[in-house]
């Protein structure tokens, strides 16, 4: 089958690899009919994430028809239309029964690696690195869905792929953003990153009652998204305003943000440029992996008592951590990897509902061959890309 | 929050030797080797100044001499006491007592060409002789054991430990069942009941294999059980695993404890590691692996890794894309049932 793979730094290719098979007895083989490339898929174009290896199959958002199950998947059968989450969950461990599912303490083989770099293993995740598993990502033709008994969605019919192909994470992603945040009435959230991610942090934070919801980036199309589709109800553009924290005091007449998402992450930019050039030099130098704008900002913007929600990716070590903030300001950090399969039904609602329709997101559908087009386009937000769907 | 607690003991090496006896003699020695430390990175870096310091005229001669016959002379010795040679010393103490020696003759050599600050070297003099002191008494202490208890010949004692979400009665029972072990032991060709409680242990080893008959030494249900290779095995070894009931009902809390002789002992254990079969990593992933068997019904593959979780596999990454048929083969001699 054909299959978009890592090959270094900045480049990626498509080609031909051997076809996936069951290797568990509760793994599915899924036909991919739609995949797309991610955010976080950018940090690994990049060279920023550890533990890569020429040859990797990358995607982690991916849905399709099931083709082939392992004889221990009782509840799917060939010809199901799925959506699959991007971590892979067992089940059964201690940390999905609380519904930690990107925490699985069995589904990364390589769970050595992590434990090494974050004290105890995580969860594997489709097409991410070695530490997170080495498994075979979505960007491809094909893929084997390790324990699908727990993770796909079945899709009834009457909905298109982009309908229901951000349940496999950006839009879970947002949501949980959102959720982290204990929204009470009135409450205002800001929001750093109007990526994909961001709109739904966005979109969801209004669904779960915010009052007001402020968006934070650089980019106009991506704001202007932000309020036409998301619901955002003011933006702040760093490149006109730098200071980001000076903006939000003034906005809320002093008090900050309620709660702070960061849905942007490690490679932040800031709009000071000798800011920004301080930690690209030291994240270049391997100094540290992180460029933390965002979360700094965050953590200074908010209200005293305050939430910071992190779902924006940070793979390792940060430099210049407002530790003082945090704690002399009893501020609450919440974060994790999404645990997607906690919310793949009740979203599945809300879009069955009509409350939300995710295909707004989508800017650019190729061809699965495009892949390496699509990767250049939507690094360099070109052509006012914000998210591109692969079709093989 | 991650259940998962697989721990080793510090380093997996620990010798069964009296350990509080050991503590003094290790801590002098200890003593011993920092102040090594300490002179040789003062007297290689600096040979100058620390010439001058004793009183000895800084030319270059001298300072050759400093730098590399007693700083590097000091820096192995520091290797030596400090990282290389566990847990006694003594050679290396030796070692010192004639690298004293030596200093003194230089010193006294520096004495007699009447140096511009006579007074400095008699007071490095008398550090020496003090120094020459401890270094005697610290190699006499560490000398005194039997050579039986060399490095060589300690059996390794490995222990790691997991939670696992079963019961303990489900656990031991798994367990009890001695057959099940290479499911996850992923070193066991096979483990077969010969009646009795007896067990015939086949082991896969670089050079054909290795067996052993076991007997069982403890056996209470469902909290622990205990084994031991029989008189005369090839490889002595024995083990013992416990299961307590986790709080909060999450489980079983397994800890398990092996001990047996490690082949070509500490210098063994120190290659194994770099090709990832160092013994403490090895119950790491076992104990990985059985969490995996109990808690899904069999091991975990993933593309990278196809075998499983091993540490060998770590450093040997397969690329993230489907396995060819051969590799996929290959990888599942240890698939052939699982647990449900």
């Amino acid at each position: 089958m054909r299959a978009n793979v890592w090959s270094g730094r900045n480049s990626v290719q498509v080609e031909n690899v051997p076809d996936p098979k069951i290797l568990n007895s509760r793994d599915a083989i899924v036909k991919i009919s739609s995949s797309a490339i991610c955010g976080s898929d950018l940090h690994l174009y990049d060279g920023y994430i550890p533990t890569m290896k020429k040859g990797d199959i990358l995607g982690h958002e991916f849905m399709g028809e099931v083709t082939d199950i392992g004889r221990e998947v009782k509840n799917l059968k060939v010809g199901d239309r799925v959506v699959v989450p991007f971590p892979i969950a067992c089940g059964n461990c201690n940390a999905c029964k609380v519904e930690l599912y990107s925490c699985c303490e069995n589904s990364n083989p390589n769970a050595g690696i992590a434990e090494k770099l974050m004290g105890h293993p995580t969860a594997g995740i489709f097409g991410y690195s070695h530490m997170t598993g080495g498994y075979a990502g979505g960007q491809a033709e094909a893929a084997r869905v390790p324990f699908a008994d727990v993770g796909p969605i079945k899709i009834e019919n009457g909905y298109t792929d982009e309908q229901v192909l951000f349940l496999s994470d950006i839009f879970p992603t947002g949501y949980m953003g959102a959720d982290m945040c204990d929204i009470k009435r009135g409450d205002v959230i800001a929001v750093w990153g109007a990526g994909a991610v961001g709109q739904f942090a966005i979109a969801s934070a209004k669904l779960l009652g915010a009052e007001r919801v402020i968006a934070i980036d650089h980019f106009d199309y991506r704001l202007r998204m932000a309020v036409q589709k998301a619901g955002a109800d003011e933006t702040i553009n760093f490149d006109e305003q730098p200071d980001v924290v000076e903006q939000l005091k003034e906005m809320t007449a002093g008090r900050g943000p309620d709660a702070c998402i960061d849905a942007v992450g490690m490679e932040a930019v800031h709009g000071h440029l000798p800011v920004h050039a301080y930690d690209r030099v030291k994240q270049a130098a391997r100094l540290e992996t992180e460029r933390p704008h965002a979360l700094r900002e965050a953590i200074l913007a908010c209200r005293s008592g305050g939430i910071v929600s992190v779902i924006g990716v940070y793979g390792g070590l940060v430099d210049k951590f407002p530790m003082g903030a945090i704690m002399n300001r009893s501020l609450t950090i919440k974060s994790g990897q999404c645990h997607v399969q906690r919310y793949l039904r009740p979203l599945m609602q809300r879009i069955s509902n009509g409350e939300i329709d995710p295909s707004f997101v989508v800017t650019h559908t190729m061809e699965l061959g495009k892949a390496p087009q699509g990767y250049e386009t939507f690094k360099h937000k070109q052509d006012e890309c914000m998210k591109v769907v692969l079709k093989p | 929050m991650g259940m998962s607690t697989a721990r080793a003991n510090g380093s997996g090496s620990t010798a069964r030797v009296d350990p509080s006896a050991l503590a003094d003699e290790r801590k002098l020695a200890e003593i011993m080797g920092w102040a090594s430390l300490g002179l040789g990175v003062l007297q290689t870096l600096l040979p100058g100044r620390f010439d001058r310091l004793i009183g000895v005229r800084p030319d270059s001669k001298p300072i050759t001499i400093t730098r590399f016959a007693c700083g590097l002379r000091e820096l192995t010795a520091a290797a030596g006491i400090l990282a290389l040679q566990r847990p006694r010393p003594a050679g290396w103490l030796w070692a010192r007592v004639v690298g004293d020696a030596f200093d003194l003759t230089l010193l006294a050599r520096a004495l007699r060409n009447r140096p511009e600050h006579p007074e400095r070297i008699a007071a490095a003099i008398g550090a020496v002789i003090g120094i020459t002191a401890a270094d005697v008494y610290a190699a006499i202490q560490n000398s005194r054991r039997k050579p039986a208890q060399t490095s060589e010949e300690q059996p390794m004692e490995v222990k790691a430990s997991i939670t696992v979400r079963r019961s303990p009665e489900e656990v031991y029972a798994f367990w009890h069942d001695f057959q099940n072990l290479p499911l996850f032991m992923y070193h066991l060709d096979s483990v077969k009941p010969t009646g009795n409680g007896g067990t015939h242990w086949k082991v896969k080893a670089p050079l054909g294999s290795v067996e052993w008959d076991a007997e069982l030494t403890e056996d209470h249900l469902n909290e622990m059980i205990a084994w031991r290779s029989v008189e005369g095995s090839k490889v002595e070894n024995s083990g013992s695993v416990r299961f307590a009931p986790a709080p909060r009902s999450q489980g079983t809390e397994i800890h398990l404890e092996l001990h047996y002789d490690a082949p070509g002992g500490q210098l063994g254990v120190a290659l194994a590691k770099l090709t990832g079969e160092e013994p403490t990593q090895q119950v790491k992933d076992d104990m990985r692996r059985l969490k995996q068997v109990l808690e899904t019904g069999e091991v975990v593959r993933s593309d990278a890794s196809p075998e499983g979780s091993t540490a060998r596999r770590l450093l040997r990454q397969r690329p993230a894309q489907p396995p060819e048929d051969e590799v996929v083969k290959a990888s599942q001699k240890h698939m052939e049932r699982s647990y449900a």
